[in-house]
């Protein structure tokens, strides 16, 4: 499809300026949750809302993915039974949603994200442990990013 | 330089720094000393087969022909949990790319501001609040990431491992978070089948006439059963107590080594539902977490076209390791370029798991 090259060509073809690292927010205890606090890095990328929004539906996904009730009492008490053979064949609540949330991700980035020159990189890459935001050089702008991916671009923000 | 087409698949456990072992294509993945996993296997093999072979035929006519089938199923019950123990992935922590450890890296600099020469850094300790308590996250020097709450560093397989409890060289692998439940399952069907043994062999044994029983050789081997399943017991049914108690507080064996939240001045445990029963459904009938190691990353650009370039990726022993998106030629300048063997083998056929190891759905999460 049209749209999925513009990602292919946006990595190959665009620099990448910088990365930004969204971490865990471990507030509420060891369940996947991603902080909602904004990188000052992507102050003219994008607007505020529209990342908080992805990062609240990413969050809202693995709510839903760890959440301990009666569904997951059952897949549980069914997998002991059968000496967990059953996961051979059967997909996990969890993985059901993986691939929903990678789902997810694809569509953010082909409508929301790679026309502002930023890509997503789906936390599970990451070891679930931070949510990578990769920033490409801003061909409108006209602005040129110091050769490669060097890191020191943004020391200065800080 | 030859064109070479790459769309092959390289999986991310073949770049995994760390001293696991791989094997059936990345679904079984172990400790590298299996020494003690062996023997294991052998001890239990070896006395159920006794057991099988000496004490059931006789127990299953002059008693009920359900005392071997019963055994039979505990046994493979034993195995099941025993092997999906061994070889799954315990919830290994992959390491920070350099791209995520330089920005981790400056954030520390950032926050400590201009230390003196000479002098020591502080210590990289991010503080986090969880449930009114505050915990203390350390960073890794060797993963080069602030590890999670609950989350330790393995040093025999080098490894950071979500919620890990301990490295258990019977199993051959770490207890963390993914395989914790089926470490406990085995321990509680192992002491199960130990006393089962241990009970019909002393059936046994008053069933027929107990003083020629040592002397006839033929039932050595139930004597040997015996004094096998007498020494097990101690220690599993022990350790299964111990791990009921952990469960029933959800706690680590980690944590209660270290006095983590024992004692008046220390936190309390801010993990704990305060409810046996919630804490017990949490560990065990828990959502089964995936592998994020067993995420399959692409080793090319998904195109049909050819890639003229040489795809050259690391050795595995290097660690963090690029991923190979990231080791075109537009992105970092700092790619290590070495030749890798790996490439030359064509994508293993799916063969079903042998065991109980990784299941190989996450391939469907792409």
């Amino acid at each position: 499809t049209s749209e999925f090259h513009n990602l292919q060509e946006l990595r190959h073809s665009a620099s990448l300026e910088t990365k930004v690292f969204i971490q865990r927010d471990y507030t509420e205890g060891t369940v996947c949750r991603f902080q909602t606090k904004f990188p000052s890095e992507l102050d003219n990328r994008i607007e505020r809302t529209l990342l908080e929004e992805t990062v609240k539906t990413l969050n809202s996904y693995y709510v839903e993915a760890e959440k301990i009730g009666g569904q997951s009492y059952l897949e549980g008490c069914l997998a002991c039974a059968t000496a967990y053979i059953i996961f051979l064949c059967m997909e996990t609540r969890y993985e059901k949603v993986l691939r929903k949330i990678s789902g997810y991700i694809q569509e953010q980035n082909e409508k929301i994200y790679a026309p502002r020159g930023l890509l997503l990189t789906d936390p599970i890459e990451r070891g679930m442990r931070v949510l990578e935001i990769s920033i490409f050089e801003d061909q409108g702008s006209g602005t040129s990013s110091p050769s490669s991916s060097s890191m020191s671009s943004t020391g200065s923000a800080r | 330089m030859s064109a070479v087409m790459i769309t092959r698949k390289v999986r991310k456990w073949e770049k995994l720094p760390g001293k696991n072992t791989f094997c059936c294509d990345g679904r079984v993945m172990m400790a590298r000393q299996k020494g003690v996993f062996y023997l294991t296997l052998f001890l239990i093999v070896g006395t159920c087969a006794l057991f099988f072979a000496f004490e059931c035929p006789y127990l299953a006519v002059h008693l009920s022909p359900a005392i071997p089938v019963f055994a039979v199923l505990l046994f493979l019950f034993v195995i099941a949990m025993l092997l999906r123990t061994s070889f799954s992935d315990p919830g290994v922590l992959p390491r920070a790319l350099p791209e995520e450890a330089m920005f981790i890296e400056m954030e520390i600099e950032a926050a400590n501001g201009n230390v003196p020469t000479g002098q020591r850094a502080p210590p990289r300790i991010r503080n986090v609040q969880i449930n009114n308590q505050i915990v203390k996250l350390k960073y890794c020097y060797t993963c080069k990431i602030f590890r999670p709450p609950r989350a330790s560093h393995c040093s025999i397989c080098d490894n950071c491992v979500d919620r890990f409890d301990h490295h258990c060289p019977w199993v051959g692998n770490c207890v963390g978070k993914r395989n914790y439940r089926y470490f406990y399952l085995f321990t509680l069907s192992l002491s199960m089948l130990t006393i089962y043994i241990f009970t019909f062999d002393i059936v046994h044994m008053v069933m027929r006439e107990f003083l020629l029983f040592l002397i006839r050789r033929d039932t050595q081997f139930t004597v040997l059963e015996v004094l096998v399943c007498f020494f097990t017991l101690w220690s599993v049914v022990g350790l299964t107590g111990f791990h009921t108690y952990l469960i029933s507080l959800n706690q680590t064996t980690n944590e209660d080594i270290k006095g983590s939240w024992s004692g008046k001045n220390r936190v309390q445990n801010p993990y704990s539902h305060k409810n046996i029963i919630k804490n017990c459904c949490e560990v065990l009938c828990g959502p089964t977490y995936p592998s994020v190691l067993s995420v399959v990353i692409a080793a090319s650009a998904p195109f049909q076209n050819v890639v003229l370039r040489l795809q050259k990726t690391t050795a595995p022993l290097i660690p963090n390791e690029h991923t190979p998106d990231d080791a075109k030629p537009s992105i970092a300048a700092s790619a290590e370029k070495s030749p890798s063997p790996r490439e030359e083998h064509p994508p293993a056929p799916k063969v079903p798991p042998l065991a109980s190891p990784e299941t190989d759905v996450e391939d469907k999460t792409h």
